[in-house]
């Protein structure tokens, strides 16, 4: 390639680039998947923020005149088995799913685009060790490593659980965006900015990663999907949260003995709450897949 | 023929016998290899997990109760006084010479606990991989078919959103409906100790199974689906058309066989998934396998069984990934070309 086009070129590209990106709002904006999605994940965020001005009840209120009664105009969704109202406390259990499962996918997505970054783009043995270390990590399942980390850290407080599925989540996202960067460092634009002699962090935060974005923001969402899923396991089995708060998985975990009594609606309710959550986040990232076809 | 046996005679008399025998060869040993790798690697992450983060495992294990002396007595039985490394390597060469430990819950050894477990899930498993693979499979080819359509969309997007609603939620509702209000299907998994024909075994296994499959089903029918939207494409679909080929035949004799080559991939890549489901929904039904052990030890803080589980499990998880890497170079003349490079 000549000299005096090279600049011309790069310009057009970033042009091109950013009327891509115009274009892929236009479409995001358009798409029923993507839309549908957003309201509900955007009804549950209101719930999250606003669900102690809407909640009839306190999570821990007991009225023992009311023991496992089905759904009615009182109690919306009845009352389990300690009588208290599991329509509050279904929307009282929003905050902490919603809590946990975004700063746990954060900090996972923090750790592994940087992770992501430095292995792309240094390649060499430092590469080799982490991917072969990723690896390991891969084959354990996700699941019993927490479960593991969680039982070794004594920990059944929320802050622990977030940290631990953020680890875990690292080499997978890390994987992802150095695939990403392996492919955007063999490009043009960063063979000038070496050639301008750029710093290193230049190199990598101000023109590698605006370009690797739609995978790490796909993979966001993705992994923002597993961790309600895997939080809402792990508090399940009885790890990660304090037993006996208003979380969907502890209800769940509390209250399905009794459906074989036909006692359905204390565990019913957290269930629906827990697949509607999982499932906006899912059609979300399921549309911006298709949009940024990756 | 089976299109996959059709497949493998081809590929083995295509190139010349010996060197794909050697190549193969080569390639399984450096597969291998890197498994071993891979695992060793796992024993020491394991390992360090449990001893290097804060917190006294003697101390967890026995709670605030415990007196002094009994913290020393128990770091002399599980070993637990001597330097971290020489833990390290005497629980590995353990695990070489296929000794799990000894459990700090029961004192017995760990692989006698864990062996039938792993023996209940190994059949759960196997009942759901009969239903998960043949189910996604079609799914993944009715989709593609229908490429655009409301069936397809119905099957993708419903498929993928089956899947990220977790196994225990879907194993509840199942009890719940067809346990519970119809009453078709046994709410245990377990129908007790004792004789019981394989024909009942299996009978409680299809309830789990069914909400292992529709946490899986998504992932495997949209791989399937976009290997077999990419055969439909190709040069060679048109040539078996044109040459006559009912569509039906042409799909069955030039299409799956292509577009099975990454659902094998994909079905490996969801063993560790599989392997985690098991924990909820074995808990759910009730059933003493692999995952329930797990959940007891997490209970009970035990951790040689928690170690040993993991390392277990990781074998497994890279034993399959070695299968499928071998059959997906197998079956691929394209990676089988690069592995003679």
């Amino acid at each position: 390639m000549n000299e005096s086009t090279a600049p011309t070129i790069a310009q057009k590209s970033n042009q091109e680039r950013k009327q891509i990106r115009r274009e892929r709002l236009r479409l995001i904006a358009k798409d029923k998947t993507f839309l549908v999605g957003a309201i509900i994940l955007g009804f549950w965020l209101l719930l999250a923020i606003f669900g102690n001005l809407i909640a009839p009840h306190a999570a821990g209120d007991q009225d023992f005149q009311f023991v496992s009664k089905s759904p009615s105009l009182k109690f919306l969704f009845g009352t389990d088995a300690n009588g208290r109202d599991v329509f509050s406390r279904v929307i009282l259990g929003t905050r902490l799913i919603v809590v946990m499962a975004f700063s746990a996918t954060v900090l996972g997505t923090v750790l592994g685009t940087s992770l992501g970054l430095a292995t792309g783009y240094f390649k060499g043995k430092f590469d080799m060790i982490t991917m072969r270390l990723i690896e390991a990590i891969s084959a354990i399942p996700v699941l019993i490593i927490a479960l593991l980390a969680i039982a070794a850290l004594e920990g059944r407080s929320p802050t622990l659980t977030v940290i631990v599925i953020g680890f875990v989540f690292t080499p997978n996202i890390g994987r992802t965006v150095r695939a990403a960067v392996l492919g955007e460092s063999e490009l043009e634009y960063v063979a000038a900015a070496r050639l301008r002699t750029e710093r290193t962090r230049h190199i990598l935060f101000r023109e590698i990663l605006p370009n690797v974005l739609p995978p790490i923001i796909v993979e966001f969402t993705v992994r923002l999907g597993y961790a309600i899923f895997a939080i809402a396991t792990l508090s399940f089995l009885g790890a990660g949260v304090e037993y006996g708060s208003p979380n969907w998985g502890s209800q769940i975990a509390e209250n399905w003995g009794n459906i074989y009594s036909n006692v359905w609606w204390p565990t019913a309710f957290p269930a629906l709450a827990i697949a509607s959550l999982a499932v906006s986040v899912n059609l979300i990232s399921d549309s911006l897949l298709e949009i940024f076809e990756l | 023929m089976q299109p996959w046996l059709f497949l493998f005679c081809n590929c083995l008399l295509s190139t010349s016998l010996t060197t794909l025998v050697r190549d193969m060869k080569r390639f399984i040993l450096q597969r291998l290899g890197l498994s071993v790798i891979t695992v060793f690697l796992v024993c020491i992450i394991v390992f360090f997990l449990t001893h290097i983060l804060p917190g006294d495992v003697a101390r967890q294990y026995l709670g605030r109760g415990a007196t002094e002396d009994d913290l020393i007595n128990f770091r002399r039985l599980f070993d637990l006084d001597k330097p971290l490394l020489t833990q390290l390597f005497s629980w590995i060469n353990n695990l070489i010479h296929l000794d799990l430990g000894q459990s700090m819950q029961y004192r017995g050894p760990v692989s006698e606990l864990l062996g039938p477990a792993i023996g209940y899930s190994a059949k759960l498993a196997a009942v759901a991989f009969f239903l998960i693979v043949p189910i996604s499979i079609a799914g993944g080819v009715i989709a593609a078919m229908n490429r655009g359509n409301k069936i397809d969309r119905a099957i993708t997007v419903g498929g993928l959103s089956a899947a990220v609603i977790p196994e225990f939620v879907w194993a509840i509702i199942l009890v719940l409906v067809f346990g519970v209000t119809f009453q078709v299907f046994p709410v245990s998994a377990f129908p007790g100790r004792g004789q019981y024909s394989i024909f009942d075994q299996i009978w409680h296994l299809v309830l789990p199974s069914i909400s292992l499959l529709l946490v899986l089903f998504g992932y495997i029918a949209r791989i399937t689906r976009a290997g077999v939207i990419e055969a439909l494409d190709s040069d060679y679909m048109r040539t078996a058309v044109l040459k006559g080929l009912s569509r039906r035949k042409a799909v069955i004799k030039h299409v799956l066989r292509n577009a099975l080559l990454p659902t094998i991939a994909v079905i490996a890549s969801q063993v560790p998934y599989l392997i985690g489901g098991l924990i909820a929904v074995e808990i759910v039904f009730n059933y003493p396998g692999f995952g329930t052990i797990l959940k007891g030890a997490v209970d009970a803080r035990d951790y040689s069984v928690l170690q040993a589980g993991v390392v277990v499990s990781s074998l497994v998880i890279v034993s399959f990934q070695l299968i499928a890497d071998v059959l997906f170079a197998l079956l691929n003349p394209r990676i089988r070309q690069k592995i003679s490079e």
